[in-house]
């Protein structure tokens, strides 16, 4: 439960050092991209912060937020961080379940109005409540009943950041944000599909020690989001020399070439993917020698095609009338034969497969 | 693969080469001392093979034991040190480059010695008891 000693007295319980502590609290700078010089700050902001409740909602999600986040070697920071935090409700984690799940809610609520976090993951269908509910209370009435105790709240992943895949065109449920709905309320934006496990820990971190971090116009802390993926990018210097990886595993994808031409979202990006990476540091999309899709960024989803070149105009396809649609069916049905029968050629043949066969 | 990636380079690592030139120069003139976070900078394995060739391995290698291994090497350019924190499954957690004369981790923490004060009085407590 919440306002139980803090991380100290939890590493002393287990028989953890100080020195250990040290180590955790360097590590824990690191992940907050917050400077080295910082270390001696954070160990006093741990030793004095009491622990507080969470709650955790998930509306119209995948549950990839929560997989990223508890997807870890045990123990590494975030379990640290979640040894930090009483964490009062999550659908996925806790063991209750029905009414007696509900009942922690409520209880985590009662006992600390005002002071709780709320961690709102996936985004909220405005058309119909009935689209999504727990318990019989629909998404938008549990959001607005729970946060109106908290102290604040951290929207994590794109759909509760932006509204996400559920908002992408058609946008069938009206899925919106959280921000689009709770109005008196400090909210921290982590987005991302999903968000880096150690951005979100370290948001937390962040929280439990110095306060909300500095946010960013789309609500997102700078600390994470502050540059873009192309800025930090190790593959940048090719792009500035003009050498552009022409298809996937060709002979300059492989020599670290720039993959622009293969519609790579990097420089109209924010996130942290090219320093803090993924797997525990081991590699982020582009190193994998994949484009970046653009994930932290609003609407991703209907930028127009993960591969094609940012200089190639998206256009608003969107808006196309019926009559169009039906008229280039037939034309349609004809190139996805002719594209069908390019892609087996190819794969007899042992081709490369570039972007422009991935719009085919 | 792992071949052609080593030479793949941000050209990140001459620059902060200088800027543990100047910290050494700086550590040497007044004693200050300065840590570098290599998890704050684009590296590609390029860049981690030339600092490890410029920077070379000295004459200390510490392996601590904090709820995974933390390694403490000097360089063989003393008063630059090497510093990578791993989770108890071996992942890296953070990694540094500290410019000081004795990384602080090396050194015994006083609420360590204190425990350890307590605890050394228990067992010669022990000890007399069984005399």
């Amino acid at each position: 439960m919440a306002n139980k000693p803090m991380l100290p007295e939890l590493m002393k319980t287990h028989g953890v050092s100080r020195r250990a502590f040290m180590k955790y609290c360097a590590s824990l700078a690191s992940v907050m991209a917050l400077s080295p010089a910082m270390v001696p700050r954070i160990a006093e902001a741990l030793e004095n912060a009491k622990r507080p409740s969470v709650i955790w909602l998930s509306f119209q999600e995948c549950t990839g937020c929560t997989e990223s986040i508890t997807r870890s070697h045990a123990p590494t920071i975030e379990d640290l961080i979640f040894n930090a935090v009483s964490l009062d409700y999550h659908h996925t984690l806790q063991a209750a379940s029905g009414h007696a799940a509900e009942a922690a809610r409520e209880q985590a609520m009662k006992e600390n109005y005002g002071n709780y976090v709320l961690i709102v993951d996936g985004s909220i269908p405005l058309d119909n409540p009935g689209y999504s509910c727990i318990a019989g209370i629909s998404n938008l009435d549990m959001l607005k009943e729970t946060a109106a105790g908290a102290a604040a709240i951290v929207a994590v992943g794109t759909c509760a950041a932006y509204g996400g895949i559920p908002h992408a065109n058609p946008n069938p449920t009206g899925a919106v944000a959280v921000s689009e709905i709770i109005k008196d309320k400090p909210i921290i934006n982590v987005p991302g599909c999903p968000p880096i496990p150690v951005v979100m820990t370290g948001v937390l971190a962040h929280f439990l020690t110095f306060g909300i971090p500095e946010l960013d116009e789309l609500g997102r802390p700078k600390a994470f989001f502050g540059e873009s993926i192309h800025d930090r990018c190790y593959r940048r210097p090719f792009y500035d020399k003009g050498k552009f990886a022409e298809s996937f595993d060709d002979e300059g994808a492989r020599g670290g070439w720039c993959l622009y031409k293969l519609g790579c979202k990097g420089p109209t990006t924010k996130s942290a993917c090219a320093t803090v990476k993924w797997n525990n540091g081991v590699s982020f999309p582009i190193e994998a020698g994949h484009p970046c899709l653009g994930c932290t960024e609003p609407d991703f989803w209907d930028g127009g095609g993960f591969y094609k070149p940012l200089s190639v105009p998206a256009g608003d396809y969107r808006k196309m009338g019926l009559a169009a649609v039906a008229g280039g069916a037939a034309v349609g049905v004809a190139s996805a034969l002719l594209s069908k029968a390019g892609k087996a050629k190819a794969a007899k043949a042992h081709e490369t497969v570039d972007a422009h066969d991935l719009e085919k | 693969m792992n071949d052609v990636m080593s030479f793949v380079a941000t050209g990140n690592a001459s620059p902060l080469l200088h800027e543990i030139r100047h910290a050494l120069a700086q550590l040497i003139k007044d004693g200050s001392e300065n840590i570098i976070d290599l998890g704050a900078i684009p590296f590609a394995p390029g860049d981690d093979r030339i600092l490890e060739e410029i920077l070379g391995t000295g004459e200390v290698h510490a392996v601590l034991s904090l709820q995974g291994e933390s390694h403490v090497r000097e360089t063989s350019i003393p008063g630059v040190w090497r510093v990578d924190h791993l989770d108890e499954a071996g992942q890296q957690q953070s990694r540094f480059i500290e410019i000081t004369f004795m990384p602080d981790i090396l050194k015994t923490q006083r609420e360590d010695a204190e425990r350890g004060l307590e605890t050394l009085a228990e067992r010669l407590g022990t000890l007399d008891d069984n005399r």
